[in-house]
């Protein structure tokens, strides 16, 4: 609380005679705060954006530096000589290169399947349910799926076991199990990262108005058109802020493929190996910077859309 | 808009078709944690309880979750202060580098739970020298669990009168008292319902934590990971993983109930206000 003093720093506030005394509540700290909306906003910015700075982008800065560096092969420890072999090592090796394009091909195959997925139900909850349903649909739909991430992709190496459900019901219609594979690893992240694309287009759906999609119709669109027309540019920037999650998600991830991924490797699973068994820190930064350009490069693309703020 | 029966039809069959993809996984886990057979072959050679008593007398399981509860209450009070700070300095004020700050704060979710991870774990273990521990984990969760807090209460705070808080000065009450009195009673809700999704978020984090937990130090997802892969476990995760399935549509659902201006998904999908309807 505000300290106290006896007599007021500097002049009150317009402080003629004929006013009455500034309540004592207004003194002290709380009273130079009051004045000054920088020393407000000072207060209320220092300890979050320090944060942010000394621990986060601290971090990233390291990790970049780091990449620079070099392991010693006697000691095992990290030498601070500088060198471009690391990076240079992880854009030519083929390894690297088709690894980085499994990802890549991973992360957008995950994303297109919960676009597609989330769509017509996002829809179908926000604007064709009734009210009651509604409220029903959203929990129904968000509840199980914010269960442990590890508890689902150990649903998928239970649904994918050889002998388990999927190969059950898929044997009478002649169809196998993918087992684990990168098919697997495919269907299990995109079953993981489903609510983050279904939420912000759930959300964007309920920001379009009905009188507009009446509106649309009263004019003589198809409901197609409608869509297309009306509710498509609205929902861009929430379809994008969906892809940003499910993209990025599944590039940086490793444990899905480790569960159930059989031997599919990921750039996640380089870097764990790096950090991990091979003790290569350096490697596994440069190999990390991957994941960290491509999204830059797509947060820097979508931008302009106002996916940002969808987040 | 007029959608025809059919097309109406057609949607909530998707519908109902999605709900069984996302349900029949998890329901088969709850079968298996029942189920006799080691290898959960399909379908169930027989019923037992073995598994759930072994998992309640297992010391792994209860240290690991006690490390978990604490690990993510830590983190969830220091990205409930930070968050909630930096929610006020962004919505309240215009200034040079908000944009930055704005960008800041999702970077940590927006970039791949194994980038947050390996640049901490870095950060850590080479620049600075510190012992990985528990600490490092929390440090590590509060950085990524601050952007839950801050979605929600500036949400929230958009929808805020500003007039309130300036009657509220007008009447002679200083920053603190407005804060406490006007500002933090109608932020409440708000920042329980990220709170709970902050400490949901922890409470689930895998990559970053295998990155910066100490050595011998497990987390849940920490002991499960590292109890998959072993035949003689394997049955008693199952155990652990439905327990964590109950435990996690409590926040969830709690959350869902408090916050009106945030679905939440832990990244505050924004749901606009209900008043298009």
């Amino acid at each position: 609380m505000a300290m106290q003093t006896t007599t007021a720093p500097g002049p009150a506030p317009a402080g003629g005679p004929e006013r009455k005394p500034v309540p004592p509540r207004k003194q002290g700290i709380s009273a130079l705060l009051h004045r000054s909306p920088r020393l407000r906003l000072a207060g209320l910015l220092t300890a979050p954006a320090a944060w942010l700075i000394l621990v986060y982008i601290a971090a990233l800065a390291a990790l970049l530096i780091t990449a620079l560096w070099t392991v010693d092969t006697f000691t095992g420890k990290v030498s601070t000589t500088w060198t471009f072999d690391n990076i240079r090592t992880v854009l030519t090796t083929s390894v690297y290169q088709v690894i980085t394009l499994r990802t890549i091909y991973i992360a957008v195959a995950v994303t297109v399947i919960d676009m597609v997925i989330a769509l017509p139900i996002a829809f179908f909850i926000a604007k064709v349910a009734t009210a009651r349903w509604q409220k029903l649909l959203v929990i129904a739909v968000l509840m199980p799926l914010w269960a442990s991430y590890l508890v689902k992709a150990y649903a998928w190496r239970n649904v994918l076991a050889e002998g388990g459900l999927l190969e059950w019901l898929g044997r009478p219609i002649g169809l196998d199990s993918p087992g684990y594979s990168e098919t697997a690893v495919i269907l299990t992240l995109a079953y993981i990262w489903l609510p983050y694309m279904i939420l912000p287009i759930h959300a964007g759906f309920e920001r379009v108005p009905n009188s507009m999609l009446e509106a649309s119709g009263d004019l003589g669109a198809k409901p197609w058109t409608t869509m297309r027309l009306v509710m498509l540019p609205i929902l861009v920037p929430s379809i994008i802020a969906g892809t940003i999650f499910t993209f990025s998600l599944s590039l940086g991830d490793y444990i899905t493929a480790q569960i159930v991924g059989g031997t599919t490797q990921m750039l996640g699973t380089v870097v764990y190996a790096n950090v991990g068994a091979a003790n290569n820190l350096p490697l596994a930064a440069a190999v990390s910077l991957i994941p960290i350009v491509i999204i830059m490069i797509y947060l820097f693309v979508v931008r302009r859309t106002g996916a940002l703020n969808n987040l | 808009m007029r959608l025809s029966r059919s097309a109406r039809i057609v949607l909530g069959t998707i519908t109902g078709l999605i709900l069984f993809f996302i349900y029949a996984p998890l329901l088969l886990v709850v079968v298996n944690s029942f189920n006799a057979d080691r290898t959960f072959g399909w379908p169930p050679k027989g019923f037992t309880l073995e598994w759930w008593g072994r998992a309640f007398d297992s010391a792994g399981v209860r240290e690991a979750l006690m490390t978990s509860v604490w690990v993510a209450v830590v983190s969830t009070v220091i990205s409930l202060a930070l968050g909630t700070l930096l929610a006020m300095a962004l919505q309240r004020y215009k200034f040079f580098g908000r944009d930055v700050i704005n960008l800041l704060v999702i970077l940590p979710i927006a970039l791949p739970g194994i980038v947050t991870g390996i640049a901490l774990n870095n950060m850590f273990t080479t620049v600075l020298g510190v012992p990985l521990s528990i600490w490092t984990v929390i440090i590590a969760h509060a950085t990524f669990c601050m952007v839950t807090v801050f979605n929600n209460a500036i949400a929230r705070l958009r929808r805020m009168s500003p007039g309130l808080e300036e009657a509220s000065a007008d009447l002679g009450a200083g920053v603190f008292t407005t804060f406490r009195l006007v500002t933090f009673p109608q932020l409440r809700s708000a920042l329980l319902a990220g709170g709970l999704l902050a400490f949901a978020l922890s409470f689930d984090e895998i990559i970053v934590t295998t990155f910066t937990i100490g050595a011998g130090q497990q987390t849940l997802p920490v002991w499960i990971l590292q109890n998959l892969f072993r035949p003689n476990q394997a049955p008693v995760v199952n155990v652990v993983a439905v327990v964590l399935i109950l435990i996690s549509i409590v926040p969830i659902w709690l959350a869902q109930r408090l916050s009106e201006d945030s679905v939440g998904v832990g990244v505050g999908a924004k749901k606009a206000a209900k008043t298009a309807k």
